[in-house]
C-alpha cells in the first residue's frame, strides 16, 4: 500500500516536473482513466437495438481503455432520442468522461431540422461506427419469388400495407424506396417498434415488411425456412468510395438500385433517388456511432480510438459481433470519419425534397 | 416434452444453479422493495456482471431477479400506500386500509402467499401452453387487442363507487391525460403547449405515485400518529395464509387472468392488477368492504401480477417481443450471454425453455418465503410516528418518480397530478377508474386505429372480437347484477355529505373546462390525430355538464354530493391542519428544487421538516438526514443518475451530486 502511494507520488512529482520544464519537446502524456468512470449516454430506452449494441460494446471497450475505467451506460430516452442527445451536447466536457451513442433515429431529426434538435454533429469526434443493413421481405401469397422485372410487376399490382413507427423515423427509407419502385403501399403507423411490425407480418395483417440485419437473421430466417416469408431485396451498403453495393451479409439479394434497374433498364436518378441515397446513408451504413466532444485533448481521443480498434481486432470479436450486430466491418479511425460525414451531411436540395415529400405524402412535419 | 421437463428439473436442482438463482432473488428483493425501482433498474444493474459468466448461471440470476420483483414490491403498496410498481397499484386499494387497521402483517401474509400461488400456477400454465402458444398468440390481432382494452375499460363500472357519473368522468380524465403527448398514429403533439417534456406523454409510474402515494402521505401527516392506528400488527401472517387458502379458487382465476394478459404482447402488464381487482369486485356478493380493507382485494391483484411474469415469458421466448419493460431487459441479458429468444428457442431448446420456466417457479417460492419471513419486521414500520417516516417517503416517491424520464418535469408532474389525486379523493371520484383510463388510453387508440386500417370497420365482426365483446357484456352484466343495494351506498354517502357544495362545484367546473380544452385542442389536429381526444371530449362534456349543474344548484341530498373534508379519518383530532397545510410544504420543496436542485433541497427539507414537525433533536436530524440522503445518493451513483438540477446549477458548474 505504502509503496503504491509512494510510486504515485513519484509519478505526480515527475509529471509536475515535466510540466514546468515545458511540454514542447515531451510527447503528450498517455491518457489514463484509472479509477475513473466514463458515462456513456444512450438516448434510447432499455428495450431497443441501440441499448443492445451499447451493452455488447461496453464490457469489451472498457477492457481496452487505458486504466480500465468503469464504462457506465446511461439510458436517456425521450423525444425521439433528441432528449439524451441534447443532454450530451449541453453537458459533455472535453475530458473524455462522457460518450454518446447515436443511431439513425438521432441522425434523421438532425438532418430534417426537427425543432427539438439542439445538437450538431460537427461538434463531436467519432470513435466508432457500426453499419447495419435492412432487408425487405414479403408474404408468399403475393406470388412473388424474386425481385425480377416480372416479380416486381406482380408486386406493383398488389395493394400493400406496411407497419411503421412513423414517416419521419427510420421507416422513411423503406417508404421512399417503395415509392421509387412504384409499389402501392399504405403505411399503418403507431407500431411500437420493428418487432410488432414483424408480428403483424406473421399474422398476415401486412404482407410486406423489413427488418434490420440482426433481427432478420434471428427472427425472419426461420420464417423463410418455413416458407412463410420471401426475402426480396436489401438497402445495399456503401463501399469505401461511398458507392452503393450489395449488402455483404446478403450477397445473393439485389439492392434497391439494382431492382430499379431491372425494372426500367436504366440506373435510377433524379431528386427522389438522391434523397433516398442520402437518407439511406444516414440511417444504415453508419447507423450507430460513438462520439466524444470535439476539443477533447488528442491523447484522450487517441486512447479511445485505439481502444475501439483493439476491441474490434480482438480474436473472437468478429464471431460475437456477427451474431449480435450482423456481418459488417465495424469502422474506426479514418473509415469512421468518412462514414460520419456521409451520415450527417445532406444537400439542401435533398433536404427540401424530402420535407416536401413527407408533407405531401403523409402530412408529416418533422 | 416430458424428457425435456425432467432434464430441466435435474439442471435446476443442481447446486450452482441454485446459488445463482438465490443471488438473483436477493437482488430482486432488494430492488423491488424500493418503490419505482422495478425489474428494469435491477436488470440494468445486473447486466454488466453477466458478461463472461456461463449462460446457465447468468440465466438463473436473471430469472431470480425478474421473478420476485412483483412479490417484494408489495411491501410499500400495503404498508405505505405507495404502489411499489405499476403492477401493484391495485394492491394499495385494500392492502393499505388493512395496514391502517393494524392488520399489515395479515395483508402481507395473504399477499405473499397469493404471489407464490399465482407464480406457481403461471409456471404450470406455461409448461403446457408454451408448445402451442405460438399459434394462439397470432390469433390476437390489433382488433382483438382493441376489444380487450374495451373489456378493461368496462371494469370502470364496478370500480366507479357510489356515483356512476363521477366514475365515468374519472375514467374520461384518465383517457384524456393518456391522450396527452404525441398521437400514436401521426405523432402530432396534443395538449402539450409546446412543452418538450409533455411531448412524450405522462409516465405511468409518476401518475400511479401521484394518484395514490401523494394523497396518502398528506392525509397521514394530517392525521398524526402512525400508519397503524392500533399500534399493533394484528394476528400476523398466518392468518393471511389462511385467507389465501379460503379464497384459493379466486387466486386460481386471477392467476389465469394474469397469465393470459401477460402473454399478449402489446397489452402490457400494467393493466393486469386492475383487471384482477375489477374481476374480484364484480364477482363478489358483498362489496361493502372493498376499498376499506377487504382481503380479497389484496389476493386478486397479487396472484395475478406474479402469474403475469410467467405469461410475459411467452411472447418473449416465442417471438423475441418483450411483454413488459422488464422482459425487454431480460431479452437484453439473454443476448449478452449468447442466447437468442425466438421461435428457434422453444423448438430447438425446449429443455432450456423449461429451465427458464421452472426457475421462475422456484424463484417465486424462495422469494415469497423470504418476504413472509421479513414481513413481521418490515410491518413494524407502520407503528413508527409518521412525521418521522414522511421525509423518507417523500424522498422515495420523488426518487421513484424521476426514474421515469430523469427530468425535473417528473417532479412537477408528480406534484400537479398529486394535487388532482388529492381533490379526486376529497370529492369521492374513484381514482382506480382514472388509472384504468390512463393505462388503456394509448393502447385503445393505437389498436382501434390499426384495426380500422387493417380490416376496416369489419373488424367488429371478427370471431375473436365478438367473443371478447360477449365476455365484456357478461362481465358488465354480472357486475351490475351484484351491485350493492342502494341502502348501503346511501348510508355510506350520507356521512360525507357537505352543506356547502361550492368546492365541489368549482372542481366539477374545472374538469368541464379541461375536457373542453382537450376537445378544442383535438380540433386543431388532423382527423386521425385529433379524433380520439375529440371523441372523449364529446362523450364527457355532457356528463361533466350534468355534474356542474348538480353541484352548483346545491343538491345536497343527491349522491353526487361527497366531500371528504366534512368527515374523514384525518378529522378525528381537534387541531388537524387544513388540507392545504402539507400541500404547501410539498410546494415549497418543489420550488426549492426548481431553484437550487433536488439534492440540496431534499437535505433542507429533511432538516426543516424533522425540526419543525417531528421536533427531533439535532443529533437525530443529522443521523436521519445523512442516512436517508446518503442512501439515495449511493443508489443514484450506482444507477448513473443525475438528480434534477435547478436554476443554481444552470448558473454555476457544481460537482455531482449537487449539480
Amino acid at each position: 500500500m505504502k509503496t503504491l502511494t509512494l510510486a504515485k507520488g513519484a509519478t505526480l512529482a515527475f509529471a509536475g516536473f515535466a510540466l514546468t520544464m515545458g511540454t514542447v519537446a515531451t510527447p503528450a502524456p498517455a491518457a489514463d482513466f484509472s479509477g475513473k468512470r466514463i458515462e456513456w449516454i444512450i438516448p434510447y430506452g432499455t428495450g431497443g437495438g441501440s441499448n443492445r449494441w451499447a451493452r455488447f460494446y461496453a464490457p469489451r471497450l472498457q477492457k481496452n481503455i487505458p486504466g480500465q475505467p468503469t464504462l457506465a451506460i446511461k439510458n436517456m430516452p425521450g423525444a425521439s432520442s433528441t432528449k439524451g442527445t441534447n443532454f450530451f451536447a449541453r453537458r459533455a466536457k472535453t475530458d473524455g468522461l462522457m460518450l454518446l451513442g447515436t443511431s439513425g433515429s438521432t441522425q434523421f431529426p438532425f438532418l430534417l431540422d426537427d425543432r427539438r434538435v439542439k445538437y450538431d454533429y460537427a461538434d463531436w469526434e467519432v470513435i466508432l461506427a457500426t453499419p447495419v443493413g435492412g432487408i425487405v421481405y414479403v408474404n408468399p401469397s403475393l406470388g412473388v419469388k424474386e425481385a425480377t422485372r416480372a416479380g416486381m410487376k406482380q408486386l406493383q399490382k398488389a395493394k400493400l400495407k406496411f407497419g411503421s413507427q412513423g414517416a419521419t423515423s427510420l421507416d422513411l427509407v423503406p417508404l421512399l424506396a417503395f415509392d421509387i419502385l412504384g409499389l402501392t403501399v399504405k403505411p399503418v403507423f403507431g407500431m411500437k417498434g420493428r418487432g410488432p411490425s414483424r408480428l403483424a407480418f406473421e399474422r398476415g395483417e401486412v404482407r410486406i415488411d423489413y427488418q434490420t440485419t440482426p433481427a432478420f437473421i434471428k427472427r425472419v430466417t426461420p420464417l423463410v425456412k418455413a416458407g412463410k416469408a420471401i426475402p426480396l431485396m436489401t438497402w445495399g451498403m456503401l463501399d469505401a468510395k461511398g458507392d452503393l453495393v450489395r449488402d455483404p451479409t446478403f450477397p445473393n439479394l439485389p439492392h434497391v438500385g439494382e431492382v430499379y434497374e431491372r425494372m426500367h433498364g436504366k440506373k435510377p436518378k433524379g431528386p427522389a433517388w438522391n434523397a433516398w441515397r442520402t437518407f439511406m446513408a444516414a440511417g444504415y451504413p453508419a447507423q450507430k456511432m460513438i462520439f466524444v466532444k470535439k476539443g477533447t485533448p488528442a491523447d484522450i481521443v487517441d486512447a479511445l480510438r485505439k481502444a475501439a480498434a483493439d476491441t474490434i481486432n480482438e480474436p473472437g470479436f468478429k464471431e460475437a459481433a456477427a451474431k449480435t450486430l450482423g456481418n459488417y466491418p465495424q469502422a474506426v479511425g479514418a473509415k469512421a470519419e468518412v462514414l460520419k460525414k456521409i451520415a450527417t451531411t445532406v444537400s439542401p436540395e435533398s433536404k427540401a425534397w424530402v420535407k416536401a415529400w413527407l408533407k405531401r405524402r403523409f402530412n408529416a412535419v418533422p | 416434452m416430458l424428457e425435456a421437463l425432467t432434464a430441466a428439473l435435474i439442471e435446476i436442482t443442481s447446486g450452482q444453479h441454485l446459488i445463482y438463482l438465490l443471488a438473483g432473488v436477493a437482488m430482486g428483493l432488494a430492488v423491488g422493495i424500493f418503490p419505482g425501482l422495478g425489474g428494469i433498474v435491477g436488470l440494468s444493474i445486473l447486466l454488466p456482471f453477466l458478461y463472461g459468466m456461463d449462460p446457465t448461471s447468468a440465466l438463473s440470476m436473471l430469472i431470480g431477479l425478474v421473478a420476485v420483483i412483483p412479490t417484494s414490491d408489495t411491501f410499500t403498496s400495503v404498508l405505505m400506500g405507495i404502489p411499489g410498481s405499476s403492477a401493484s397499484q391495485a394492491t394499495v386499494l385494500d392492502g393499505f386500509p388493512l395496514a391502517k387497521k393494524g392488520e399489515g402483517a395479515r395483508a402481507l401474509g395473504a399477499a405473499f402467499s397469493a404471489s407464490l400461488f399465482g407464480g406457481l400456477i403461471g409456471a404450470v400454465i406455461l409448461t403446457f401452453v408454451i408448445v402451442v402458444a405460438h399459434d394462439v398468440i397470432l390469433l390476437f390481432t390489433s382488433a382483438e387487442l382493441f376489444m380487450l382494452t374495451i373489456l378493461g375499460l368496462s371494469m370502470v363500472g364496478v370500480l366507479a363507487g357510489g356515483n356512476l357519473a363521477k366514475g365515468l368522468l374519472a375514467c374520461g380524465l384518465g383517457l384524456m391525460f393518456g391522450a396527452l403527448g404525441g398521437a400514436p398514429a401521426t405523432g402530432e403533439f396534443r395538449m402539450t403547449l409546446g412543452n418538450a417534456y409533455l411531448g412524450d406523454g405522462l409516465p405511468l409510474v409518476v401518475i400511479g405515485l401521484a394518484m395514490f402515494a401523494v394523497p396518502e402521505i398528506i392525509d397521514l401527516l394530517r392525521a398524526g400518529g402512525s400508519i397503524s392506528r392500533s399500534q399493533t400488527l394484528g394476528q400476523g401472517w398466518l392468518r393471511g395464509l389462511k385467507d389465501m387458502w379460503a379464497y384459493k379458487w379466486l387466486c386460481v382465476r386471477c392467476a389465469g387472468i394474469g397469465c393470459m394478459i401477460g402473454a399478449l404482447p402489446g397489452l402490457g402488464g400494467s393493466v393486469v392488477d386492475w383487471i384482477a381487482y375489477g374481476h374480484v369486485k364484480q364477482t363478489s356478493k358483498d362489496k361493502s368492504q372493498f376499498g376499506k380493507g377487504d382481503i380479497r382485494g389484496v389476493l386478486a391483484p397479487e396472484s395475478a401480477n406474479n402469474a403475469k411474469e410467467g405469461g410475459g415469458l411467452i411472447p418473449t421466448l416465442l417471438f423475441g417481443i418483450p411483454g413488459s419493460g422488464s422482459m425487454a431487459v431480460f431479452i437484453g441479458g439473454m443476448v449478452l450471454i449468447g442466447l437468442e429468444p425466438g421461435p428457434s428457442m422453444v423448438e430447438g431448446q425446449l429443455n432450456l425453455t423449461y429451465v427458464i420456466i421452472w426457475s421462475l417457479a422456484l424463484a417465486n417460492v424462495v422469494g415469497a418465503g423470504a418476504c413472509l419471513f421479513l414481513s413481521k419486521y418490515v410491518a413494524m414500520l407502520t407503528t413508527i410516528r409518521y412525521t418521522y417516516l414522511a421525509p423518507f417517503m417523500i424522498m422515495v416517491i420523488c426518487f421513484a418518480a424521476f426514474q421515469a424520464q430523469r427530468d425535473l418535469g417528473d417532479l412537477i408532474t408528480l406534484f400537479v397530478v398529486g394535487l388532482l389525486g388529492i381533490l379526486l379523493k376529497r370529492f369521492g371520484w374513484p381514482r382506480p377508474a382514472f388509472l384504468i383510463g390512463f393505462v388503456l388510453a394509448d393502447q385503445s387508440e393505437t389498436y382501434l386505429y390499426q384495426a380500422v386500417q387493417f380490416y376496416d370497420w369489419d373488424f367488429l365482426l371478427r370471431p375473436g372480437v365478438l367473443i371478447i365483446a360477449a365476455i365484456t357484456l357478461v362481465s358488465a352484466w354480472v357486475g351490475a347484477r351484484k351491485a350493492p343495494t342502494g341502502e348501503i351506498d346511501a348510508e355510506a354517502a350520507v356521512a360525507l355529505k357537505a352543506n356547502n357544495m361550492r368546492p365541489q362545484a368549482w372542481f366539477a367546473t374545472a374538469v368541464f373546462a379541461f375536457f373542453a380544452w382537450g376537445l378544442i385542442d383535438g380540433l386543431g389536429h388532423s382527423f386521425i390525430g385529433g379524433i380520439y381526444p375529440i371523441g372523449i371530449g364529446v362523450t364527457m362534456l355532457p356528463i361533466a355538464g350534468y355534474l356542474v349543474y348538480m353541484t352548483w344548484s346545491n343538491k345536497i341530498a343527491h349522491s353526487v354530493n361527497y366531500d371528504h373534508e366534512v368527515e374523514g379519518d384525518h378529522l378525528q383530532g381537534d387541531d388537524i391542519p387544513g388540507l392545504w397545510h402539507y400541500i404547501l410544504w410539498l410546494a415549497s420543496f418543489l420550488i426549492s428544487t426548481v431553484l437550487i436542485g433536488f439534492w440540496l433541497s431534499i437535505i433542507g427539507f429533511f432538516v426543516i421538516f424533522l425540526r419543525v414537525k417531528s421536533e427531533a433533536s439535532w443529533i437525530r436530524i443529522a443521523a436521519m438526514t445523512t442516512g436517508g440522503v446518503g442512501f439515495v445518493t449511493a443508489l443514484a451513483w450506482i444507477m448513473v443518475l443525475d438528480f434534477p438540477r435547478g436554476l443554481l446549477q444552470d448558473v454555476f458548474e457544481l460537482p455531482w451530486p449537487i449539480g
